[in-house]
């Protein structure tokens, strides 16, 4: 545990020098890695942990967004409306959870599915308060420039990713932890343990929720504009359960490094392959999530082992 | 004797079958009953109830005083209820001291950390796992896999522990270690229900034995007498079975 704070310590303070670089394509790609990192991470305690396969942070996303959004609406601090927005994330996910983490596998793969659709419709129809498909406007932070915009929305991200990392870290070397990865094993033989499943399934949920609801009111904010099939759309969770996988379920940088990954493979191939980039880039990550079935950290890790000379 | 668990009337009910029915059972604290009956009989069903993973469709199951009918099995484990499967269930991606040191906070009350981790590893020494305690828990051999459940159990810190066929596919060497390790337990002041196809072991373990048959309790009594029940003989042991021991006896 100490291992891996070390290093979470170094890499997060590396990246905070980034705005050094003075680009702003740097900084809005920066900032957009470091969502997609809150993301993973967050998906990473219910799907990587618990191995309950959610397809949930779109709905948290796009709830946070509008949450945040309306919040300020009616005069809320930007500051108090991110937080609150996370807190509406986290009851939401305790509800949320305690119906659906009875099903099991592609059941519960499925109703998770459903949610973000249905929060979609219900702001479409929700006119008076959200502006339905009209979208919403958030007001544009005073700030100094545009550069001094852009880097504080990237510290933002930043410091929502670190705080993100370290509840997974804590969790992963908790009572808690230890009890998802039980149930993802075996869920019955579990709960003969002794393990309360219901307890420990809808912790691990609200976990992967609030960070995320944060994270979609930070996100209205950056760009102030939102209106519902941006915010509630389906790719937030396929492309957070696509980075876990491809940086390594479970383990502690995977989803940061499948963050990573996924948005640079993303950027060169969009560059390159302009017209057939979505196809290219699904073919990229099958093979890789093939060929390193564990992961892209699993490489560090054979190569950490070799580097060890035993 | 105080009873430390006691069925009354139980029945449980699979749609339209009666896999349990209307059995009352008390065991006293401290006791090894033996669980007999032909397959399908409702042996594993009744262990379900009391466990709480199938709870009883109608009639009490009372432990330690108090009302577990309705309990769920997480909290029928901490209350001192620990059981093995028929088929073994350990985490397979877990260390083998992982899957004990489980049992010890989860059941066991344990907090995280080393101390569950040290509790765990004495019951390996004491089922003789400790120089696999490091090993992936899936590479196991079968009758490993059946005394690591053993371990598990005991990390429970359990009152009662029910054993599900725990010899079932072991060879003869591996029935007797099996057969010291619960007797082993029992000495400890464990109360146990053991369900058993072999006779040799119900009898050199049990002071009492329990007959199921079509879910009802036929007979309980001493095994003796059990052996000797013409309707137990009828429903499980068979005519073979009573003429051997006949002749036995001479
Ligand atoms: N979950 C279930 N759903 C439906 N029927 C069940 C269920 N569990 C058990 N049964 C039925 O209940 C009856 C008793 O089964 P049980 O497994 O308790 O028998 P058993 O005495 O343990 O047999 P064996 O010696 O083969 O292990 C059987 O007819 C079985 O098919
Ligand atoms: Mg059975």
């Amino acid at each position: 545990m100490k291992r891996d704070a070390s290093i979470a310590l170094v890499l997060f303070a590396l990246v905070a020098l980034l705005p050094l670089s003075g680009e702003a394509y740097w900084m809005r790609l920066g900032t957009t890695m470091l969502m997609y990192g809150v993301l993973a991470m967050s998906w990473n305690f219910i799907g990587g942990m618990a191995g309950y396969p959610s397809f949930a942070v779109a709905a948290f996303f796009g709830l946070g967004a509008y949450a945040g959004a309306v919040a300020q609406k009616f005069g809320v601090p930007m500051g108090f409306a991110w937080v609150g927005a996370g807190l509406l994330a986290l009851v939401f996910a305790a509800l949320l959870g305690v119906a659906l983490l009875r099903l099991r596998g592609h059941y519960f793969a499925i109703a998770s599915l459903v949610v973000a659709e249905v929060l979609r419709e219900l702001v479409n129809s929700m006119t008076g308060l959200t502006g339905g498909g009209m979208g919403l406007n958030l007001p544009i932070p005073a700030m100094a420039s545009v550069d001094a915009q852009a880097r504080f929305f990237f510290y933002v991200m930043l410091l929502l990713a670190a705080v993100t990392f370290t509840a997974m870290l804590i969790t992963a070397n908790s009572k808690l932890g230890f009890g998802l990865r039980c149930i993802q094993q075996n869920e019955s033989a579990a709960d003969m343990l002794g393990v309360d499943t219901t307890f420990y399934k809808v912790s691990a949920f609200m976990l992967s929720g609030v960070f995320v609801g944060v994270a979609g009111a930070v996100y209205a904010s950056w760009v102030y504009y939102i209106e519902p099939p941006d915010v509630f759309d389906v790719l937030y969770s396929v492309k957070a359960i696509v980075m876990v996988l491809l940086g390594g379920a479970g383990s502690m940088f995977g989803p940061l490094v499948g963050a990573a990954a996924f948005l640079s493979l993303e950027e060169l191939v969009w560059r390159n392959y302009l017209e057939v980039h979505t196809g290219v880039l699904g073919l990229m990550i099958v093979l890789l999530v093939l060929f390193l079935p564990k992961g892209l950290i699993s490489l560090s890790q054979r190569l950490g082992r070799r580097g060890k000379l035993r | 004797m105080s009873a430390l668990l006691e069925l009354s009337s139980v029945t449980r009910r699979f749609g339209g079958l009666r896999a349990v029915s209307d059995v009352t059972l008390s065991v006293p604290q401290g006791e090894v009953l033996g669980l007999i009956g032909p397959n399908g009989a409702g042996k594993t069903t009744l262990v379900n109830v009391i466990t709480g993973v199938h709870p009883a469709s109608a009639g009490k199951v009372r432990f330690a005083g108090e009302d577990i009918t309705r309990v769920r099995p997480y909290q029928a484990a901490r209350r001192g209820i620990a059981r093995t499967f028929q088929i073994v269930q350990p985490f397979p991606g877990m260390t083998v001291l992982e899957n004990v040191a489980a049992a010890a906070m989860f059941a066991g009350g344990l907090s995280y950390g080393q101390r569950a981790r040290d509790e765990a590893l004495q019951h390996l020494r004491f089922v003789g796992l400790a120089e696999v305690a490091n090993s992936n828990a899936a590479a196991l051999t079968l009758a490993m896999r059946k005394r690591l459940e053993f371990a598990k159990g005991l990390a429970m810190r359990p009152k009662l522990l029910l054993l599900d066929e725990v010899n079932a596919g072991l060879n003869a060497a591996e029935v007797d270690q099996a057969l010291e390790l619960i007797r082993a337990i029992a000495a400890r002041g464990v109360t146990v229900l053991i369900i058993e196809h072999l006779m040799k072991v119900v009898l050199s373990l049990c002071s009492r034995i329990a007959v199921l048959h079509h879910g009802e309790l036929i007979a309980a009594g001493a095994p003796q007498a059990i052996i000797e029940d013409p309707r137990v003989i009828q429903a499980y042991l068979g005519k073979r079975y009573a003429r051997a021991q006949a002749g036995a006896h001479g």
